[in-house]
Formats: C-alpha cells, structure tokens, sequence
C-alpha cells in the first residue's frame, strides 16, 4: 500500500442490501474508501459495480445498510445533498450536456458553488459578474489541464466518445469534489486516449489529493492505478485488498474464469 | 400564363402601387407573428425542460385569461387579479409538478405527452366549472392597456397601427426578449439548458429537478396569461382562443422545437407570410388561406430542414 492511501476514511458502506423486485443487485456489501486513496471496484458483468455508485451518490437507496461519509451515518443519500458535500460523478455511458459547449458543461459543474442573486446575474454586472469570472477562471485552469482547449467552444455531441468522457471528467473535476466517483472512465477508448486518462486520474490524485473510486474492466489499469481493490461478485464482495493479492485471490479467479462445479 | 402572371408578377406590382397597404399588413403580420412568438416559447420552455410536448399549452392560455376576468367579475380590483392570476398559474405549476411530474419520472415521453392531454382536459373542465363556457371580454381597459389607434399619413395613403397592437407587440417583444436572455446567460438558465440534455447529469452535479421544473412551468403559465390577455383583447375570451395556440405547432416546426431564438423567427415568419399570402395570393385560390397557410409553410420547411431552421441536430452516432 502506498503513502496516499494512510489517510482516514472518508466514506464507508456498511451491509449494504439492495433489491429491484425480487431481484438483488446488492447484499450485505460493506468496504470503506480512505481519504486520498484511488479506490477500485471492480467484477464480472452485472456484479453490482454501478448499482454500488449509484447508493453512494443516492440515486439508488438501499433497503438496509447505512453509507458513513465524513463521520456522519445516512441511511440513503441524496444526490443534492451528495453533490453538494463534495461527491462527484461521471457516467459509465456518458451523461453530458450535449447542446451545450464544452465551456458551459464545465461551467454547469460550478452551478452549486454561484450564489449570487438572480437579479445581479441577469444585469451581468457588480459582484455577479465577478462571481462569473472566478469561477470561469477555474473551469479554465481545468481545460488546460485537461489538454482540451482546443474544443472549448464545440458542443459537446459532436465530440468522438474519448473526448466526450475527458468532458465529463472536466465538469466532475468542475465541483471541485473532495471524493470522484469514475464509472468505467475507459471504456470504448484506444491506447493512447487510455493512458491520457490514467494520466489524468493520477494527476487529480496527486496535484489535488482528490479521493478517487473507480469502476474499470481493463486490470492493467486497475493494477497500476489503485491503491486497494473491492472486488464484487453477483451483489456480494468476494475481496478486498491490495492489487497484487487480489490478482492471486482464488474467489477472484474463480470469478471471472469460472470454476468447474 | 395568365395564372402565372397573376401568381408571379401581379401582388408584386400591386404591392408597388399601393405602399400603403403592404405596410399596413406588414405590421399586421409582425404584431401577430410576435404573439405567435410568444405562445410558441411556452411550448419551447417546457419542451426543453421536461422533454415533452405541451398538449396544455393552448388550454393554459384560456384557464389563464377565464382566471383574471372571472376574478375582476367576482369583484377583485383589476391589478389585484393580475396578482392573483400569476398566483393562481404558481399554484398550477406547483401541481403540475407534485401530481403529474414527479411520479411520472423517467416514463418513456410518449407517457408524459398523454398526461398533458389529461392536464388539457382537467383544465377546460375545471374552467367551464368556475367560470362558465360564455364568451367574455377582456379586461383590457382596466388593466391599462391602450385603446384607439394612430393614423399614420405615409407612403402615399394611411396606415393604422393599433395601440392595443402596439403594446401587445412591445409586451410580447420585452418578455420573448427576457427570457431568452435569462435561459442562455443566468446560473438558472444554464441550469434549465441542463436539464433539457440529460436528466441524470444534472441531478449529480446537484441540480434540483423538482425546483427546474416548477420555474419552468411557472414561466410557461405566465407566457399563457400574457397570450390570453393579449389576444383575449383583440378579440374574445372563450375557449376557442386554445385554437390560436395551435399555429404555434407550424411555428415551432419552422423554428425548431428545442430553439428560443427558432421560437421568435419562426413566428414572425409565420405572421408575416400569412397575411401576405392571404392578401395577394388568397384572392387567386379563393381566400381564406390564413387558417392553414402557415402549415404549408412548415410543410416544405420540414421538406429542407427537418429539425426546423435553428432546432438541435440531433446526429446519432451508430
């Protein structure tokens, strides 16, 4: 285990259950993400990797269990309440603003942190129009950042796929969060756009000691990004641990190779 | 060639000898255009906001006119009506929000677009219930609106410009003109334009659906009060005004559904051209072209541009 990952936990999840129907997406999933550390969850298909996000920013709620963030125990979360306390998102299948520009996607991501009157904002002027430009110049210095400069005024639509997911990172990092949550940040892209993002999710690990749980199906990236690895099998956690040990786990082999019965 | 020559050449030479008259029905055609303008962007806000078609749109804009007249009857000092009316259209929005909305989240569109057909006619009965399907009068005089007309002596005759049109055109221009500017440069407007693309991503950078929705709605009803006042005005309050809030569907076709700015050149094209139409080629075909001329318009717009002259190309990548 690395230095980045000695901090105290941020967040936990304890005995988490969750049903559709007569369907369990989750059972009795507990693990706890520690305050700057790059969490991975990872897992077969339709093992409850995404269910698993979606209880911790609350578009889900979970019949039992309780979610444990900064100290503080919630049955279920809200997602305003979870975006404003610092947790922020991206989507496995990208969910952007896409008749917007890459700018006002990223700008939308400050829309919590503007609290200027309304009235000051439609004149565009006095301590409005310095709010606007604060927070612009952070939107910025994230575009630099993300090396995306040059799509700064295209609408986001008719971006290709990676750079669509560099947004979404973007309007994430936008919120400024103290906990990111990445679902599938790679998905759909070649190499080199892969080791850009690795590079990226690094980068926001170390420069801004942003706590980072991610969900991947590439184990080299896992592998080489995370600091511990929860491991979800059919709703249930079958491991967790460093990246090296679950690699030799035998429930983990069995799991994605499948076992003779 | 005697029809080609009255088709083509003919309304020209007539609107060069008789300026005047082209003028007249110009601004005959812009003042009814930018009303058009207006009721088309209740329709727009609401598309864009919660994905779905408005059926209520047009019965909004007589539950709204029926609310301010039926109070001023019961009583109520003009003004204060006014008040009560926008009160009243909070109220809607708030309800609309709480019973038709929030359940029917996520439901495929086709599901909302029905339950507007169920607002529609929740409205038209509550409606004729409270206030009685008689034609009424708006209140225009009480509410300060002007009356008579100016007689301008140019351009070799007379053109008269209404002032009730006047002000109907600079109300409908200030509040078409503020609200576009509200949706593409407030924290509240980026937000609404949020919400209009992806329900998910704005519900997890911690926008509040319920709270968009409710401005939105809220937005739509007070565009429907300042339509049925106006037009309500100009002619009648009865429920055939909801007929009126059917020629924004060719406006909204020639705009774009998902298009502010589309909302307010499609309308006054639609004004323009259809009383153009009706006065130098109507009389060709028979007259009474300005009841359907419009969606001729938007026919062959869709023919060229099927998302409309400003509407989102929506490009699906496969």
């Amino acid at each position: 285990m690395t230095e980045a990952a000695a901090g105290d936990t941020l967040l936990a999840v304890e005995g988490i259950s969750l049903q559709f129907g007569g369907v369990t997406a989750l059972s009795d999933v507990s693990f706890d993400i520690k305050r700057g550390e790059i969490r991975a969850i990872i897992g077969p298909n339709g093992a409850g990797k995404t269910s698993m996000l979606n209880v911790i920013n609350g578009f889900y709620h979970p019949q039992r269990g309780a979610i444990r963030f900064r100290g503080r125990d919630f049955s279920r979360m809200h997602p305003g309440f979870a975006a404003r306390n610092g947790i922020a998102r991206t989507f496995q299948n990208v969910a952007l603003f896409r008749g917007m520009t890459t700018l006002d996607n990223l700008m939308t991501g400050r829309a919590l942190k503007m609290h200027r009157g309304f009235l000051w904002q439609l004149l565009r002027y006095g301590p409005a129009m310095d709010e606007e430009i604060v927070h612009r110049r952070v939107v910025e210095d994230i575009i630099d950042f993300l090396e995306i400069e040059a799509i700064r005024r295209v609408p986001v639509g008719r971006l290709p796929y990676g750079l669509q997911k560099r947004v979404e990172l973007g309007r994430a990092l936008a919120m400024e969060p103290e906990l990111l949550l990445l679902d599938e940040p790679m998905t759909g892209m070649n190499l080199e756009e892969k080791e850009d993002m690795c590079r990226f999710i690094l980068e926001v690990n170390v420069q801004f000691g942003t706590t980072i749980a991610l969900i991947e199906h590439d184990m080299g990236v896992v592998m080489d990004l995370s600091n511990r690895v929860v491991v979800l099998d059919y709703g249930r956690k079958i491991a967790d641990d460093v990246p090296a040990a679950v690699k030799q786990d035998a429930a983990v082999i069995a799991a994605y190779l499948g076992v003779a019965a | 060639m005697h029809f080609l020559y009255l088709a083509l050449i003919d309304p020209f030479v007539q609107m060069g000898q008789a300026p005047d008259l082209l003028a007249q029905t110009l601004w005959e055609g812009l003042v009814s255009g930018v009303l058009y303008a207006l009721i088309a962007l209740g329709f727009v806000l609401i598309y864009k906001a919660s994905g779905v078609f408005n059926f209520a749109q047009g019965i909004m804009v007589v539950f709204a006119a029926l609310t301010l007249v039926g109070l001023y009857a019961a009583g109520i000092p003009a003004l204060l009506a006014l008040a009560a009316t926008i009160a009243v259209m909070f109220v809607l929005a708030v309800a609309v929000e709480r019973l038709v909305l929030r359940p029917l989240v996520n439901r495929p569109d086709i599901v909302l677009f029905m339950a507007t057909f169920g607002l529609t006619y929740f409205l038209i009965g509550t409606g004729e219930l409270i206030f009685g399907g008689e034609t009424k009068q708006m209140i225009a005089t009480q509410l300060y609106l002007p009356s008579g007309a100016y007689d301008l002596p140019i351009l070799g005759g007379h053109v008269m410009l209404q002032k009730l049109d006047i002000a109907a055109a600079v109300i409908a221009s200030v509040m078409v003109g503020g609200l576009a500017f509200v949706f593409q440069y407030t924290r509240i407007g980026r937000a609404f334009r949020a919400v209009a693309d992806s329900h998910r991503a704005a519900l997890a950078v911690g926008i509040s659906l319920n709270q968009i929705w409710v401005i939105v709605w809220f937005a739509a009803g007070i565009v429907a009060l300042a339509t049925g006042i106006m037009w309500g005005a100009r002619s009648e309050v009865s429920f055939s005004l909801e007929v009126v809030a059917l020629k924004a569907l060719p406006v909204l076709i020639l705009g774009g559904f998902t298009s502010i700015p589309g909302a307010i050149v499609g309308g006054v094209i639609v004004g323009l051209s259809e009383k153009l139409f009706e006065l130098y080629w109507g009389p060709l075909i028979g007259g009474g072209t300005e009841s359907w001329f419009a969606y001729v318009v938007a026919l062959i717009v869709l023919l060229f541009r099927p998302y409309g002259l400003f509407g989102e190309v929506i490009i699906e990548r496969i």
